[in-house]
């Protein structure tokens, strides 16, 4: 097992992964830009190197000084978290070069999985089904208005570089494709560093659920069933749950078995995620493969018991999964609202700030992940997540009374938060009989 | 003579940029004529940009701010002096 680990990331998701290296006995080193002095992760870990500048693409993203840390503090690994340079290549190829282990897929499946155009083709062409879509990335407004014209208007275009709705957009029209096509490579460009596009025809209504795996490198795989993610906003995930009140057993069973092939013809290694898009009729097209922990896993925690980030360092040291596809087993339901500092009154408006007064929920059931504390100031430059907040009950109903109670305990002052938002969504009478679609909250 | 100008104002607090990406051409310089709502600016705030556009056409007198640098809300970014 490492003895230390270096985690490339800052906010929840840094907390997340130095607490699970507390639990195993292993160092934990922070990085931190100059806007991340004051952060609970550079407090809870063993040690805490500064990397550069407020702006993600020269710290966070900047490969050279994270290295350049893990250098100094000698770690032997590095977990990228998700978002920044979670997915990126020649990320993972340099940690390798460096002597270190990066704590994801190698860097060649990583480069399959990243490119999603080519990996949509290459799943197509083994039969398993996709979205139409463009075959590779469209550097053009051209070349997305030739493959439009092809697959049919709406159409969407996506990040080739990474997901959580950053760099995409729907256009219904080519006049408006031309127009959103630059602001989402800007975006794409900015969040992960590669403005690649790539566009796919649009489907009405679908739900969005995904499959957990968890791959060794001794060829075991196996699936910890799935997330339904529908409730989204612009294309991110607000609220997810597992498992899916849509999905019977055998469904599970076809889009697990589907995860699992996908992950094993990619040869992937560690815990990834295959998302599909779920016609109300049961049909599942493959979407994209996230080579990284997701922000929503907890839920998946919470219904199996199991420590997604503990399995994803102990397969980087090289060991066996600890448990067969037989052997997981799954109990009671989740839910997680991701709660971002945004006003939802003022059309989600960013609400970067300082958090005066902060009460945290809590009690039976609640499990919250934040790196918020009082006082702490909420800076412009990342993204604005603040807190998760997970629910588990012994069924859907009761999971949802405990996250109703756990966000009506939640206030924070200073900074607008998304909490009375997530509490409309439960309240409403389609959420609750589980209709969900991924423009859901376009008709709330 | 005596001239009219306004302000373009940040809506948010959030990052300056002066060109849709590192390394492409400004929006605009000083002294170039924009019409109404032509962008200006663009403001980052928590990985959600922010087009800012002329309200009304005339001259760029002044841009007030740094390229990349952090803005607060309601802050003045660049005067433009009417026709």
């Amino acid at each position: 097992m490492f003895r230390k680990i270096l985690i490339a990331n800052r906010g929840e998701i840094a907390l997340r992964v130095i607490r699970a290296c507390r639990d195993m006995g292993i160092g934990a080193v922070a990085v931190y830009s100059d806007a991340d002095r004051d952060c609970l992760h550079v407090r809870y870990a063993d040690e805490a190197v500064s990397i550069g500048p407020a702006l993600s693409r020269k710290s966070y993203l900047n490969a050279e000084a994270i290295l350049g840390a893990a250098r100094r503090t000698r770690v032997e690994a590095i977990h990228p978290g998700y978002g920044f340079l979670a997915e990126n290549a020649d990320f993972a190829r340099a940690c390798q070069d460096a002597g270190l282990v990066f704590i994801g897929p190698g860097p060649p499946c990583m480069a399959r999985v990243g490119n999603k155009a080519q990996a949509r083709k290459a799943l197509k062409e083994k039969g398993i089904p996709v979205i139409p879509g463009s075959e590779t990335a469209v550097s053009h407004v051209q070349e997305a208005l030739e493959t439009a014209q092809s697959v049919g208007y709406p159409v969407i275009l996506k990040a080739s570089g990474g997901g959580g709705g950053k760099g995409m957009r729907v256009a219904n029209t080519p006049e408006a494709l031309a127009e959103v096509f630059h602001v989402a490579a800007g975006e794409a460009k900015a969040t992960f560093g590669d403005g690649d596009l790539y566009l796919e025809k649009y489907m009405e209504n679908p739900r969005h659920i995904e499959i957990q795996v968890l791959c060794d490198a001794f060829g075991n795989a196996v699936h910890l069933g799935e997330r339904e993610c529908s409730i989204q906003k612009r294309h991110q995930k607000l609220m997810e749950e597992a498992p899916s009140p849509f999905v019977t057993a055998s469904l599970r069973q076809a889009m697990g078995e589907t995860a699992v092939a996908i992950a094993r013809s990619m040869g992937y290694t560690n815990a990834g995620t295959v998302e599909f898009l779920v016609t109300p009729q049961g049909a599942f097209y493959f979407m994209e493969v996230n080579a990284r922990v997701q922000v929503e896993h907890p839920v998946t925690e919470m219904t199996t018991g199991m420590d997604i980030v503990c399995e994803q360092i102990r397969i980087a040291a090289g060991e066996p999964l600890s448990l067969s596809q037989e052997a997981i087993q799954h109990h009671g339901w989740a839910l997680e609202c991701r709660i971002n500092a945004e006003d939802p009154e003022a059309g989600f408006m960013p609400s970067p700030g300082t958090v005066e007064a902060l009460t945290l929920p809590g009690g039976p059931g609640i499990r919250v992940d934040t790196h918020l504390y009082s006082g702490y100031t909420v800076p412009p430059f990342y993204d604005s997540l603040i807190c998760k907040v997970i629910a588990w009950g012994e069924d859907r109903s009761a999971a949802i009374a405990r996250m109703r109670r756990a966000l009506f305990e939640m206030r924070t002052t200073g900074i607008h938060n998304t909490a009375a938002f997530h509490q409309k969504i439960l309240n409403h009478p389609d959420f609750i009989d589980g209709h969900l679609h991924t423009r859901f909250l376009e008709m709330l | 003579m005596k001239t009219e100008t306004y302000f373009v104002k940040s809506p948010l607090m959030g990052t300056f940029y002066r060109s849709p990406s590192p390394g492409e051409k400004p929006f605009v310089e000083a002294g170039q004529r924009v019409n109404a709502s032509d962008v200006v600016c663009v403001i980052e705030s928590m990985k959600v940009f922010t087009e800012l556009r002329a309200d009304r056409a005339g001259v760029v007198k002044r841009i007030l701010v740094e390229n990349e640098a952090l803005v607060m809300k309601n802050q003045d970014l660049m005067e433009i002096e009417l026709p």
